[in-house]
């Protein structure tokens, strides 16, 4: 059974990685354990070193210190041919003077797989990205998808230990890129290889990964599964880079929360005493009717704009402190008959368990 | 009923299709005055380049007598003479390009590998001889390469050669210079050709196990070839019409096809027959531009994907 990559699966242990260009620093100490078969993502807005940690790690950039190990072995000052770590390049990268077959065989002659052997194998991997009978077409006559799927198939064919995967899907149009997301993770499923993937794209890392690595100016800010990440962010820079967010001062004292003069109840622990951040999503908030009951906490504020988005509704709403938060909601039929107008004041209500808070930077 | 009758009228015309008329005779006043500024270019090119080819090739088929005749053509197949100012024009080509080929590969090679600012001030050394006179470039190669010139010179005064090695007035001399005054137009495609690969192309290369070497090979390499082509193209195409290098430097042993052309018409004042070595080296270049064009154009991509 050839590309069963389940059995080689191998965990990647990075520490201590230092970067500097010149004399700018990319990464800082930076430190992060990939489990064996594991599909994780490397988040974060360009210039957070990302594709530099990549880089890296396919041996392309050297460190100016730090190690990394798979599966125990040191593989930090190994030349990039004998890392054995498949790569999938944002630009494809694909050999333009080859034709399909001969670029996904290209890593089999290198290892000196034999005639037949490759022909097999290069069919079951075309069979397996859904291009089988493209074997001839020339690079040049692939569409966009096609390419994408060649170089996806020429970096497993030869049963690497590990991928890495920079921006793949950045070049296609979102309808091919949303449905390759789904794609991707099926073959991730059905493979089993340890996948480490660049991007940028919030959205396109939460549909994909197992966990999520937030990266800003060369740290790892947060590392979390998806949906950790997205309900208990750790640090403001998360909580604006995860969803939407909307931010409102409280301040802290001896545990009790207090924004304003109102009291707010929260069902996670009240962090240190002084000023924080509490993270509003846009999807947590409803306007309540009266004073809240129970375990829900009131907002007053004055209706800015209410933009209707056809599925759903956004509303900008104005705090006394001038601050604006944003409500999102499906328009069903008994919320779409008695929307907010413009400039009309309301409560918002959240709920103790999605008080979330973090530092103030 | 206005309306019924202009639909009546569409269905009634012939083409049947609304302005059909009017948007042909536009086209056609379009082209028309495209002709119109392109023709002082045509009238240019015609009264530069077709009429003296045309004349020339008219004057060669006449002898010296004025009579129509094949003579001059016939002379290349019955003078030794000419057979061997034929070959040598060859040789001299061939070995130029190869030696050009030689020296530029690598230095365009590490043109490229340069950081865009070292690079910017490597070209510079490249193209400034590309400014300089030939003919002042020559006499240089001639100064140094001459029997008491720095090159023996120097060898002999570090004892390395007792006499004089004969580097002017000879094929060697003619190799040298000729070779210099080519390495730009080799190295400027070249150089130009290996800039536009893909370096992720390479570390692709090396991702998927291949050595540095491996990956110069395969795909290096065979991505560098059209642009080795085009240097190879003009360098040997340039060689075979080139005078005031083989003319100085040979020393009078190296006679080449344009310096035999001077000749006969300067000299003997034959222009019949100096017009006929006009007619075939025009022919044998287009032939050879012909066959470059022809094995670029339908084998190169065919050629290395088999591999």
């Amino acid at each position: 059974m050839l590309l069963s990559l389940a059995q080689t699966a191998l965990p990647i242990g990075i520490s201590g990685i230092e970067k500097r260009f010149g004399g700018v620093s990319v990464l800082h100490d930076l430190g992060l354990d990939v489990a064996a078969g594991e599909f994780l993502t490397l988040l974060g807005p360009s210039g957070s070193g990302k594709t530099t940690l990549l880089m890296i790690m396919a041996g392309f950039v050297r460190a100016n210190a730090g190690s990394i190990k798979v599966d125990g072995e040191e593989i930090v000052t190994m030349p990039p041919h004998k890392r054995n770590i498949g790569m999938v390049f944002q630009n494809y990268a694909l050999f333009p003077h080859m034709n399909v077959f001969h670029n996904i065989a290209f890593p089999l002659k290198q290892r000196r797989v034999s005639t037949a052997e490759t022909a097999e194998r290069v069919e079951r991997a075309l069979d397996l990205v859904q291009l089988k009978g493209l074997g001839e077409r020339r690079v040049d006559q692939l569409s966009g998808g096609q390419r994408q799927r060649v170089a996806l198939a020429r970096a497993i064919v030869f049963e690497p230990r590990i991928v890495l995967m920079d921006e793949p899907l950045s070049a296609l149009d979102k309808s091919l890129r949303e449905h390759m997301q789904i794609e991707l993770r099926h073959l991730h499923r059905r493979l089993g290889m340890t996948t480490v993937y660049v991007t940028h794209d919030q959205r396109e890392a939460i549909t994909m990964s197992d966990r999520i690595a937030v990266m800003n100016a060369g740290r790892i800010e947060q590392i979390d599964q998806p949906e950790v990440l997205y309900a208990k962010p750790q640090t403001k820079f998360v909580a604006g880079f995860i969803g939407e967010s909307s931010f409102v001062p409280v301040e802290c004292r001896n545990g009790s929360v207090w924004h304003e003069d109102r009291k707010f109840r929260m069902t996670a622990a009240a962090p240190s005493n002084g000023r924080h951040l509490m993270v509003v999503r846009p999807e947590k908030l409803r306007v309540i009717a009266g004073e809240p009951a129970g375990d829900v906490n009131a907002l007053p504020a004055i209706v800015g704009d209410v933009i209707y988005q056809g599925d759903s509704f956004v509303c900008y709403a104005t705090l006394k402190d001038g601050r604006q938060v944003t409500l999102r909601d499906y328009c069903r039929s008994d919320v779409l008959a008695k929307l907010p107008a413009p400039g009309e004041p309301i409560t918002l209500g959240i709920d103790a368990q999605d008080v979330v808070l973090v530092a103030d930077q | 009923m206005s309306l019924a009758s202009a639909s009546l009228s569409h269905a009634g015309r012939p083409d049947g299709a609304l302005n059909a008329d009017a948007l042909r005779a536009d086209a056609r006043r379009e082209s028309r005055g495209l002709l119109a500024l392109l023709s002082p270019g045509l009238l240019l090119v015609f009264a530069v380049i077709i009429v003296p080819i045309g004349w020339l090739f008219w004057l060669s088929l006449f002898d010296e007598a004025g009579q129509l005749s094949a003579a001059n053509y016939a002379r290349f197949f019955e003078q030794a003479s000419y057979i061997k100012t034929f070959v040598t024009t060859f040789k001299v080509a061939f070995v130029v390009t190869g030696a050009c080929v030689l020296l530029g590969y690598p230095l365009a090679y590490m043109l490229s590998q340069l950081p865009r600012r070292a690079a910017g001030v490597c070209l510079i050394f490249v193209i400034l001889p590309f400014w300089t006179s030939v003919l002042v470039r020559t006499y240089a190669w001639l100064v140094i390469l001459q029997r008491k010139g720095l090159v023996n010179t120097w060898l002999i005064d570090l004892g390395v050669i007792g006499q004089p090695l004969p580097l002017a007035n000879n094929f060697a001399g003619v190799v040298i210079g000729m070779t210099h005054i080519m390495l730009p137009f080799l190295v400027l495609p070249l150089y130009a050709s290996m800039k536009s690969i893909d370096t992720d192309c390479l570390r692709a290369g090396m991702n998927l196990g291949a050595s540095p070497a491996a990956t110069f090979r395969q795909i290096f390499l065979p991505l560098s070839l059209p642009g080795l082509a085009s240097g190879v193209v003009i360098v040997f195409v340039l060689c075979l019409g080139f005078f005031v290098t083989p003319a100085l430097m040979g020393g009078g042993k190296v006679i080449m096809w344009a310096m035999r052309m001077e000749q006969t018409t300067s000299l003997y004042s034959n222009w019949g027959a100096g017009a006929a070595l006009g007619v075939v080296l025009l022919g044998v270049t287009l032939a050879l531009l012909g066959l470059f064009q022809w094995l670029l154009g339908a084998r190169a991509t065919g050629v290395w994907s088999q591999r």
